[in-house]
């Protein structure tokens, strides 16, 4: 499943993935223009259109724009994605992320004198931040057993509170005119890269590359190393995992700080990223976790997957922007987006359709029972499963006696 | 002759498979009729076609002459066909009587009518001889009784058709012999029995006729008395197959594990019993002691404790010497011990990893398979293809195969062969031919014998009395957390070490 081998077999799985992600994103996309249809049929082609290719309205610039907006949704992505490959459910990306732009933001503002280095040192205070805020949860998972969503939702509450609070007591950090913080010193912005030389008039900057890494090295870690074996294997099975030696309290609190740990390279690469974006002290919950959420699900959590469902996501955001123009309202696109979730959160189904069908029609192909001599290979049809199925059935017994 | 069921030409396929190949299956009122077979023979399959869950590509079903068609197990209910379930179906903090009525409760105006049904409860319970206490909390219970109120449950419905599914798994021999009788009763009061196995000598002692599946064939119908067991086995295995284990004699050497007065408690709040009390024993390389106990009398806290999966409260636990007591179970895992767990599937193998995975479950981390923190992916691979070979673990696509698509018997070969090929000094082995068929029965025990044989000390821990007489040098019985005996399997019967298994014999050793 999780890129363990390099069997053909893995490519065909992972080619399911894909389809069934597409099959969601098509019915996503017909739901919102049924919406369109609804509420004003005259401009609804038009709407639909701009939903699709607004991203490109701007040329080059509309490009850019779409890659500023993914830069920290893919890292919101990762950081659900990763918790998801190692059996936990990280709804606290949000608060890790509000908790790392903070810590960016604040040495963005005060450590002036570190000249270049600035807003690498700001970076990774964002990086620390998310992973200690993430290792509230992680302890109270692995040695109180109290679950990671509970304990989570809970440390995205406290944390944006802290965040306005110290923000709006704080007379360095606070710029009261506009209720929100005072912006970075310049030397805290990420580089350009020349981006804005491809991208002209965007705020992308050299945030997508470093998320991009970040995937990559999510990837490898994953695949390619001990670490993540452990990591997956005490997602996978937390007692197999201890009867294996394997320290799994320690594994779960090491997958939440790196999930905490990419949710906060979230939080710091958009506000470091020169565009103008100030922690406003609101009562309100950063989206870019949430969207994590949507990003991990529809890219099966798989960093390639995410890195592409992020792209997605904000390009049809960004599509969604220019919807103003023909009288609708922004929100269709997040209707859109939810119901592309809704139905991601059905490729399961999907995939086991496809797959059911393909194996159908092998079947079918080379004439059945050519192929029973291996009868050992076919537990699920009558091994424990069905057994079970069969108690389960037979137990509804009686009623009409 | 009248049959009171008739499976005929039964034929059910799946992608890939033919589960059931025009098997026929007829049942005569008031016999006992056994279903025998290996796992994956089709036993399940052609069960969950006469309770409808399945529809047959071809064949058709008869009750009592009358061709039927099963929808569902609803369906099944009202032709009279009822079940036992290897694992119960019973709601544990109801009573005895509440779970018998439990779907069928007589109500008048939205009201239980609890003294009707007690009544007839009680009078099942006084014809048929099975005892129970109607108000009894069925978790308060034994195995045996729980049993006796699945029963029960069936003859409150008025099925007319039993079917017992492997019900002798979890009973002592005295429970069995009970059981036995319970069914030669039921028959002869005309009630017809389906009894699905692969014990070969409950077929013998209880049961008229046997048919025979293998492979989703159906192989034949033979009468039990005049049919010896040889010849039943090999219609089920297609081979010969050897009861007696061939073993030679031990030659025990230095003791490799050493007990001494390990207490457990339970870790239940408010529950301060001791699950395993004061046990103390040795285990020799080059020896097989075996644990033999009735399921739950703290054979699987004993052994989690000498795995290190739980802690003991006091007590110490020496391996070659060395005191292992507080060491972590990597520790224990690289120092000589190899551990077939009791669940394979919460244990034993991350059922989502393919098997090359789980084949170094306890080694990844080792030189041979780790560089600087990452995988050697060519070394793992090799490995596998080597013990899958050895082994002969079939799978769809070899090495890659993810574990949970294996059939158990499958599964349980890489649990063996990753715990074998490290080399134990110790190999602790729980259950390890749970759920398995003949053949693999076999194979596992040529491996612990032959592990012996090379010098390791094998603690085995079995509910299956045979594989404790046949494997055995020693014999330890466990009762409520204690050793009540320590025997040679040539100096007791069967019928002796049930006796000590139900706590009514104790000889300390």
């Amino acid at each position: 499943m999780s890129g363990i081998g390099n069997s053909s077999k893995k490519s065909g799985w992972k080619n399911l993935g894909l389809i069934s992600s597409i099959f969601a994103i098509i019915i996503g996309l017909l739901v919102g223009f049924l919406i369109l249809l609804f509420s004003n049929p005259n401009q609804a082609i038009g709407g639909f259109k701009t939903i699709l290719t607004g991203a490109l309205t701007d040329g080059s610039k509309g490009i850019g724009m779409v890659l500023y907006y993914a830069t920290p949704i893919i890292c919101t992505g990762l950081s659900v994605g990763f918790a998801f490959k190692t059996g936990l459910f990280n709804i606290g990306a949000t608060g890790q992320f509000t908790v790392g732009a903070f810590a960016s933001v604040v040495v963005g503002i005060t450590a002036t004198k570190l000249g270049n280095i600035h807003w690498i040192v700001a970076l990774f205070a964002a990086v620390i931040a998310g992973a200690l805020w993430a290792l509230i949860p992680g302890l109270l998972k692995a040695y109180a057993n109290i679950n990671e969503v509970i304990a989570g939702i809970m440390t995205n509450y406290i944390g944006m509170y802290l965040v306005n609070w110290i923000v709006k007591d704080t007379n360095a950090l606070f710029n009261m005119l506009e209720n929100r913080s005072k912006p970075v010193a310049p030397t805290a912005n990420i580089p350009k890269a020349l981006l804005d030389q491809i991208f002209k008039g965007s705020y992308v900057n050299a945030g997508i590359i470093i998320a991009v890494i970040a995937a990559i090295i999510i990837y490898i870690i994953l695949n390619k190393t001990t670490f993540g074996y452990e990591l997956k294997a005490v997602g996978f099975n937390r007692d197999a995992s201890k009867y294996a030696g394997i320290n799994e309290k320690k594994s779960i609190v090491w997958s939440m700080v790196i999930s905490g740990a990419l949710a906060g390279l979230g939080g710091g690469l958009f506000y470091l990223a020169g565009s103008g974006k100030y922690i406003e002290v609101v009562d309100e919950l950063a989206s870019a976790g949430f969207d994590g959420i949507s990003v991990a699900l529809l890219g099966l959590s798989h960093p390639i997957g995410i890195l592409l469902s992020a792209i997605f996501i904000a390009y049809i955001k960004q599509g969604g922007f220019y919807l103003q123009l023909f009288e609708y309202s922004g929100e269709i696109i997040d209707i859109i987006i939810a119901v592309i979730i809704y139905f991601s959160a059905f490729s399961m189904i999907v995939r086991n359709f496809i797959s059911n069908r393909e194996r159908k029609r092998k079947v079918d192909h080379i004439g059945g029972s050519a192929q029973i001599p291996a009868p050992i290979n076919e537990p699920s049809d009558y091994g424990s499963e069905n057994e079970e199925e069969i108690r389960e059935a037979t137990q509804e017994e009686g009623g009409d006696k | 002759m009248d049959y009171i069921i008739e499976m005929l030409g039964i034929t059910k396929e799946f992608p890939g498979i033919i589960a059931n190949d025009n098997i026929t299956l007829q049942l005569k009122k008031g016999e006992i009729h056994a279903l025998l077979g290996e796992n994956g023979a089709g036993k399940s399959t052609l069960m969950s076609v006469l309770f409808g869950l399945y529809q047959p590509e071809k064949g058709s079903i008869k009750v009592k002459g009358k061709t039927v068609k099963i929808n569902g197990p609803l369906d099944a209910n009202a032709l009279g066909i009822g079940m036992v379930h290897q694992h119960f179906k019973l709601v544990h903090n109801f009573t005895v009587l509440q779970n018998i009525i439990l779907g069928v409760e007589t109500v008048s105006g939205g009201f239980l009518k609890m003294e009707e049904a007690r009544k007839k409860v009680l009078e099942l319970s006084e014809h048929y001889q099975l005892a129970v206490d109607p108000d009894a909390y069925v978790s308060d219970i034994s195995v045996g009784m729980q049993q006796r109120v699945e029963i029960l449950k069936m003859l409150y419905r008025e099925n007319e058709i039993l079917i017992f599914d492997e019900p002798t798994a979890v009973l002592t021999p005295q429970e069995i012999d009970e059981l036995m009788n319970i069914m030669r009763d039921l028959a002869k009061e005309g009630k017809s029995i389906l009894f699905i196995t692969h014990k070969l000598n409950e077929i013998k002692a209880v049961a008229d006729r046997c048919s025979v599946l293998r492979r989703g064939r159906y192989i034949g119908t033979v009468d039990v008395k005049s049919t010896d067991k040889e010849t039943m086995s090999e219609m089920m295995v297609g081979r010969k197959v050897n009861f007696k284990v061939d073993k030679k004699e031990a030659k025990p050497k230095e003791v490799v594990l050493d007990i001494k007065t390990v207490t457990v408690h339970s870790k239940q709040k408010g529950n301060k019993k001791a699950l395993v009390h004061d046990v103390s024993f040795v285990v020799k390389k080059g020896e097989i002691v075996s644990i033999a106990g009735i399921d739950g009398n703290g054979q699987s806290e004993l052994v989690q404790a000498i795995t290190g999966l739980i802690k003991c409260d006091s007590g110490s636990i020496k391996l070659h010497g060395e005191d292992i007591t507080k060491k972590t179970i990597r520790y224990r895992n690289i120092h000589g011990l190899s551990h077939i767990p009791e669940d394979r599937h919460k244990h034993g193998l991350v059922l989502e990893y393919t098997v090359q995975d789980n084949l170094v479950l306890q080694e990844y981390f080792t030189e041979k398979y780790q560089k600087g923190g990452f995988l050697k992916r060519d070394a793992i691979h090799e490995n596998a293809i080597k013990l899958i070979e050895q082994y002969d673990i079939r799978s769809g696509q070899g090495a890659v195969t993810t574990c949970r698509s294996m059939s158990g018997g499958n599964q349980q070969k890489v649990i063996i062969a990753r715990e074998i090929q490290r080399r134990p000094e110790l190999l602790v082995a729980v259950q390890p031919t749970r759920g398995l068929d003949v053949g693999a029965i076999e194979f596992v025990h040529r491996q612990l014998i032959a592990e012996r044989d090379k010098g390791s000390g094998v603690l085995l821990v079995s509910f299956e009395l045979d594989e404790v007489m046949n494997l055995s040098d020693r014999i330890l019985v466990m009762y409520e957390g204690e050793i009540v005996a320590s025997l040679k399997p040539d100096e007791v019967t069967v019928q002796e070490l049930g006796l000590y298994m139900a706590g009514s014999k104790r000889r300390k050793a």
